[in-house]
């Protein structure tokens, strides 16, 4: 098993009423930014992941936002490029490049920098970007899906390809690809797909046996993605196993449950994931296909209360700050916390709810969304990675060898073969899949 | 579908299954709608519907019809209704075009003035405003840019009747449908084209009339005198206190314009 680190690096200062007041932090404005304070807060996520190196980690992430201080992070590329440098073993996963919005061959050319620097760390993720990234990034909406798969061709075809040659697509025109940098890991970098349960994503990463990282969704939906990405693999002719299949969960440890507790309400800071941004920024007109933005609505839907956890609230709507904030850290904290969207606790106590997690969906990869954020200072967010590598990695090492839960570097997703009958076995507990 | 008014047929032309609602009698009148899709049959239509054939074509990918995958932006559309225009014989109709409707039917009469007997343009998209931008569509809720669309709600008594009155689940995904083709069209340069104000120079004989409210918040009111100049020859009435919906929010005073227009 694969086991990393992330966060959302948010610029942590940004004050917590505005954030309410905009029912989002995509749109705060960034008259509350100090670029000083910004850069101290730039600093000290670097510092915790090299820290991330030393206590064990097998992999660090980094994943990027643009105008929002919800991800202090707009060019992640820049700061994977410092990691590449300063960390030794672990791997720097980017999850991920937002390629519709990106210049595919100055992308191309980013990652293969990064890979040479890193010696060969690198893992790359290709996103479509959240809705808000096409409108920070005047990028038409509509052509997203044709976009990322353009640009996602076309960066295989510069990794690959002897140069220099000419490239006329229908988004992308190059007259002359040639770069002179390219991965060290051939004939592409290991890459994980990030997803928030999209059918389309599951199978495009499927049929291109990358790993597929859940990203902290509900697990029966999840579960259904993970068969999807299986079936689909099966029609691509192989099993697909632990390797394939990555899951982000927060998690926050401390030296007492009730610490552990306080220190995770951070996570809903302002709103927390919830009020990323509102529903006209974050399903621009054409982001979706139909069936895709239903599909969204329910993984992103708890399953108990019904209520929709991704989308802010309309902006039309009057927002009484006082009580959303008492919402937030209550309701919505409490709620989180049921559904295990949120894990607190001291590390014996955290371990029964991971081994739920590894049992059911039996991840190759587990990807730790440490606490970041709000009143969170740098030292309870490195006391809690600690407590979790030097007490709970361990522990996850060993269930991953007895549940046999190899992440991709161990087993190459798509190298398992089919049962002699061709019909591929169950990836997820077989008794959820009953229940 | 049908009423006692109007009926919905879909045929076969240019390429495409084109749905069409359709009213009245008489010569043709070709109405190009806005960037949500048809408003619907309103009083406005029923009144010129007494003298004219009035024809709106459900634009493709708008929710209705079929996308064409071909057109790629307004000036392609406007190619298309050419020869829609050619194929069903309707030649030689008047046009009346709104919001990105009115871009539309500016585009094809810049491409070819003479396959219209008249023009309106009501609140047309299309040229960037000298002062002001287009309402961005995209930063908000649909009902809430239609909310934006006339200056005073209570006064507009067809508010209500838009697009059906309330927001069904149908209209929702016609919405979506209509500004995701919308986007495709004209997310950049937004809902203009720069060479439109030149290309316009083509038109010099053709009846032209433009209507705009001069309290428009979707497409200011600054920008009705660039096209005015750029039309040779046209009429420029503008609407006090209103919006960006003068056919429902001074229905009289437009029916008028429009009428002494096609008279």
């Amino acid at each position: 098993m694969h086991i990393t680190t992330f966060t959302e690096r948010p610029y942590a200062d940004v004050p917590e009423d505005e954030v309410i007041k905009n029912s989002s932090f995509f749109g705060v404005s960034n008259k509350f930014l100090n670029p000083a304070r910004g850069g101290e807060l730039f600093n000290r996520y670097l510092d915790e992941k090299v820290y991330a190196e030393e206590l064990g980690y097998d992999g660090v992430m980094l994943n990027e936002h643009h105008a929002n201080p919800f991800t202090l992070g707009a060019v992640m590329d820049v700061e994977a490029a410092i990691l590449a440098r300063i960390t030794s073993k672990v791997k720097i996963a980017l999850m991920g490049n937002p390629l519709p919005v990106a210049d595919p061959l100055r992308l191309a050319e980013e990652l293969a920098t990064i890979d040479m620097i890193s010696g060969g760390r690198l893992i790359t993720g290709w996103v479509r970007g959240a809705g808000c990234e096409q409108i920070a990034n005047n990028v038409n909406p509509t052509y997203n899906r044709e976009r990322f798969n353009e640009a996602h061709d076309f960066i295989m075809q510069a990794w690959s390809k002897e140069g220099p040659w000419r490239y006329e697509g229908k988004h992308y025109e190059y007259r002359h690809v040639n770069p002179w940098v390219k991965p060290i890991q051939s004939p592409i970098p290991e890459t994980w797909i990030p997803s928030l349960v999209s059918p389309e994503t599951a199978e495009f990463a499927a049929r291109n046996r990358y790993t597929y990282l859940a990203l902290a969704t509900f697990l029966p939906p999840t579960v259904e993605m993970w068969n999807l990405f299986a079936d689909t693999a099966e029609k691509e002719g192989y099993q697909a196993g632990p390797e394939c299949f990555g899951y982000m969960q927060k998690v926050v440890c401390a030296d007492t449950e009730e610490e552990a507790y306080e220190l995770g309400k951070n996570y809903v800071y302002g709103g927390g994931q919830p009020a990323f941004a509102r529903p006209e920024w974050m399903f621009p007109a054409g982001y979706n296909s139909k069936a895709a933005t239903k599909r969204m609505a329910y993984a992103l839907t708890d399953p108990e209360t019904n209520e929709a956890i991704v989308s802010g609230k309309d902006a039309s709507q009057a927002v009484n700050v006082a009580a959303m904030r008492k919402y937030n850290h209550e309701v919505l904290y409490e709620n989180l916390l049921r559904n295990r969207q949120i894990i607190t606790g001291t590390p014996e106590s955290v371990l029964p709810k991971i081994r739920h997690i590894m049992e059911t969906l039996r991840p190759g990869v587990f990807s730790i969304w440490h606490i970041e954020g709000g009143s969170t200072t740098s030292a309870q967010s490195m006391n809690s990675m600690k407590l979790l590598g030097e007490n709970v990695l361990p522990q996850m090492r060993e269930w991953a060898k007895e549940l046999d839960l190899p992440g991709p570097s161990e087993v190459k997703p798509g190298s398992r073969k089919l049962p002699a009958n061709g019909k591929r076995d169950p990836v997820v507990d077989a008794s959820i899949e009953a229940a | 579908m049908t009423n006692n008014s109007w009926t919905e047929t879909t045929i076969n032309t240019a390429g495409c299954e084109l749905t069409v609602t359709q009213g009245g009698s008489g010569k043709p009148l070709l109405v190009l709608h806005e960037e949500l899709g048809d408003p619907g049959w309103q009083a406005w239509k029923e009144e010129l519907a007494k003298t004219r054939t009035v024809i709106t074509p459900q634009h493709p990918g708008f929710g209705v019809s079929p996308r064409i995958d071909w057109a790629l932006t307004i000036g392609d559309l406007a190619n298309f209704y050419a020869q829609v225009m050619v194929e069903q014989g309707w030649v030689g109709a008047d046009v009346i075009g709104f919001s990105l409707g009115g871009w539309l039917a500016a585009e094809m009469a810049a491409q070819n003035p003479s396959q219209f007997s008249s023009l309106t343009l009501v609140g047309p998209m299309g040229i960037k405003p000298p002062s002001g931008n287009i309402c961005d569509i995209y930063h908000y809720l649909t009902t809430d840019y239609i909310g934006m669309s006339v200056a005073n709600v209570e006064a507009t008594p067809e508010f209500a009747t838009l697009f059906g009155g309330e927001v069904s689940a149908e209209q929702f995904e016609r919405f979506q449908d209509a500004t995701a083709e919308s986007a495709r069209f004209a997310w950049k340069p937004f809902m203009n084209n720069p060479a439109l104000s030149h290309c316009l120079a083509l038109v010099r004989d053709l009846p032209t009339l433009i209507l705009w409210g001069e309290q428009d918040q979707i497409v200011p009111f600054s920008v009705a005198a660039t096209f005015n100049s750029a039309i040779k020859g046209s009429k420029l009435v503008a609407f006090p206190a209103c919006g960006h919906r003068p056919e429902i929010e001074q229905k009289d005073k437009f029916l008028a314009e429009v009428n002494a227009l096609l008279a």
